[in-house]
């Protein structure tokens, strides 16, 4: 009551005030004309700092290493160093095996954990689960390759692919856990509801109905985790170690593009430093790939949704 | 639409559902209380009743919904095809494959086609009695036609569910419930989010339906529930004040409750 008197009482104030300042009402409008043109303009500033290290990351691989990206990049194998050519193609093969490795370790664990996580939200297991999946998304990658290393590695007294494929598995279990947790949540209690009543059990109502409606966010949500453990090195470098030969063996050391770049590019050779950048480009290149893919998973199969 | 509000033909139709001292607790909280009424095969009982009292729970609990929802829980009887389906040996499935249920905002699955939508409730019927496709297909045009929305989707069976208007999802979800041949059909406030003419097509709907199977529609709508119900009953605060021919309900309530909600004193 006493709100509403005084909001009539501050309108007829002002009403009565606006003609003799009305200076003093122009200078406020110009004020909040400037102070929104200033935030708006401080925003887009932002905006644009977001995005100038990728761009000059892409410009800069492209000066660099898009001389050395050719057919034989490809397709050779590493040369002795000194000698000019040669190209990485064990660690592009061994990059994908790793990932793939790493994938089918990952991918359904981390989709199994958060469908656990999103149908039984409450339980105590549940929370703990939550909890622990943060916990192990904020370690430093390093200290997965340890893990790995203390798992696979000391035990069998050789470094394998298989090692870096399951400290990759670990870094990719969290963040698929929790993307498939949250787009199972935003299917909506109606849909799961109306499978129910249907005659749907609860694990066919969760398998047919709500994982299948939330399926294009999980599949943004893996590949988006597959690209960030392509690149990943830290937790190879002590795990798949490295190979300058061929191998497709998960029970060997095996090369990969991410310790191929670093290897290269603490060499002394020109040559070793240019096959450096061209790898940083195609694992630039590739990561780009996978999310352009997971941008296009997220369409619809009906297209525009209309007809 | 020349809907009156019936009078009661026949009064010793079968049962179809009846309650026994039928209530539904969330946790500590008591949703419904005590309820006994038996509800008439191929008739329209329409519940109505001030937002809160409870009539949507005691819906859910004849189809066993009630439970799916945590720290829900029943106790009493629901009589339905002369068993308790609330029997330990009783599967909820089962009784949710004979009580269809729609629900008040449209829910079509989003990933699937109008024909898949219609046929979803098929696909989980026992192996036995599940269709091949052929007879499936016929399957959902029949409950298309019966749902009324044939003709404006015969064409785009297969295009996205979510496209259609929201009176033709709600229509689309009736025709899905409909497939499986359901004896009873449970409708919770189906119009609250349709605007009036997907509304009064619903309601046409539902009173062509009633020679078929056995209509239960939750409304806060009174005029609705006086247009299209042979019974109603009335709730307050979880219990059943009045329970009866609607046209009696409507012009010579029994209790001075019910009395004065249908004559719009509160609600």
């Amino acid at each position: 009551m006493a709100g509403l008197a005084h909001g009539a009482g501050a309108r007829g104030v002002s009403s009565s005030v606006r003609p003799g300042r009305r200076g003093g009402a122009q200078g406020a409008l110009t004020r909040r004309r400037f102070v929104n043109r200033l935030m708006i303009a401080l925003t887009c500033a932002a905006a644009l700092i977001a995005t100038l290290p990728l761009v000059l990351i892409l410009v800069h691989l492209l000066r660099l290493g898009a001389g050395a990206v050719d057919w034989t990049f490809f397709t050779r194998m590493p040369v002795p160093a000194g000698e000019p050519g040669g190209g990485m193609a064990n660690a592009i093969a061994g990059t994908a095996i790793i990932v793939a490795m790493a994938s089918l370790i990952g991918l359904p664990v981390g989709v199994g954990a958060g469908l656990y996580l999103a149908e039984r939200r409450s339980a105590r297991l549940a929370t703990s689960v939550r909890f622990l999946s943060d916990v192990l998304n904020g370690l430093p990658s390093i200290v997965l390759g340890i893990f790995a290393w203390q798992l696979l590695v000391r035990p069998f007294k050789h470094f394998s692919a298989l090692a870096g494929a399951v400290a990759l598995a670990a870094m990719m279990i969290p963040l698929v856990t929790r993307t498939t947790e949250e787009m199972i949540r935003l299917v909506p209690v109606a849909t799961r509801e109306a499978a129910l009543a249907l005659g749907y059990t609860k694990w066919r109502t969760s398998l047919d109905i709500v994982l299948r409606t939330a399926l294009p966010g999980i599949v943004t949500g893996s590949l988006v985790a597959v690209a960030r453990i392509a690149g990943e090195t830290a937790p190879l470098l002590f795990t798949a170690l490295g190979n300058q030969f061929w191998s497709l063996s998960a029970t060997r050391p095996i090369a990969a593009l991410p310790l191929q770049i670093y290897t290269y590019a603490i060499s002394p050779y020109d040559d070793q430093h240019a096959q450096a950048w061209a790898g940083a480009l195609v694992l630039i290149g590739l990561v780009l790939v996978i999310s352009v893919a997971a941008r296009f998973a997220t369409r619809s199969r009906f297209g525009r949704g209309g007809d | 639409m020349p809907i009156i509000a019936t009078t009661e033909v026949a009064t010793d139709l079968p049962m179809c559902i009846a309650t026994e001292g039928l209530s539904a607790m969330f946790g500590e909280t008591r949703a419904v209380r005590d309820i006994s009424f038996a509800i008439r095969t191929g008739q329209v009982t329409a519940i109505i009743g001030p937002s809160g009292c409870g009539k949507s729970t005691l819906l859910r609990c004849l189809n066993r919904m009630h439970e799916t929802v945590p720290g829900a829980r029943v106790e009493g009887v629901v009589r339905f095809e002369g068993r308790n389906i609330y029997d330990s040996g009783v599967s909820a499935i089962g009784v949710r494959r004979h009580v269809g249920m729609v629900f008040q905002r449209p829910t079509p699955f989003p990933t699937m086609s109008i024909r898949d939508n219609v046929a979803a409730g098929l696909k989980v019927l026992p192996r036995a009695e599940r269709p091949p496709r052929r007879q499936a297909d016929e399957i959902v045009e029949t409950a298309l036609r019966r749902a009324a929305l044939w003709d404006e989707v015969a064409e785009r069976l297969d295009s996205s569910a979510v496209a259609l208007s929201g009176g033709q999802q709600q229509r689309l979800c009736i025709a899905r419930a409909l497939a499986t041949s359901p004896t009873v059909l449970l409708l919770d406030e189906p119009t609250a989010s349709l605007d009036p003419i997907s509304t009064q097509r619903i309601e046409e709907l539902v009173y062509e339906l009633r020679s078929q199977l056995t209509v239960i529609i939750v409304t806060h709508n009174m005029q609705q529930a006086a247009r299209i119900s042979d019974r109603t009953a009335f709730m307050l605060a979880g219990e059943l004040i009045e329970y009866g021919p609607t046209n009696a309900i409507f012009t010579t309530p029994g209790d001075s409750r019910t009395e004065a909600y249908v004559t719009g004193r509160f609600g």
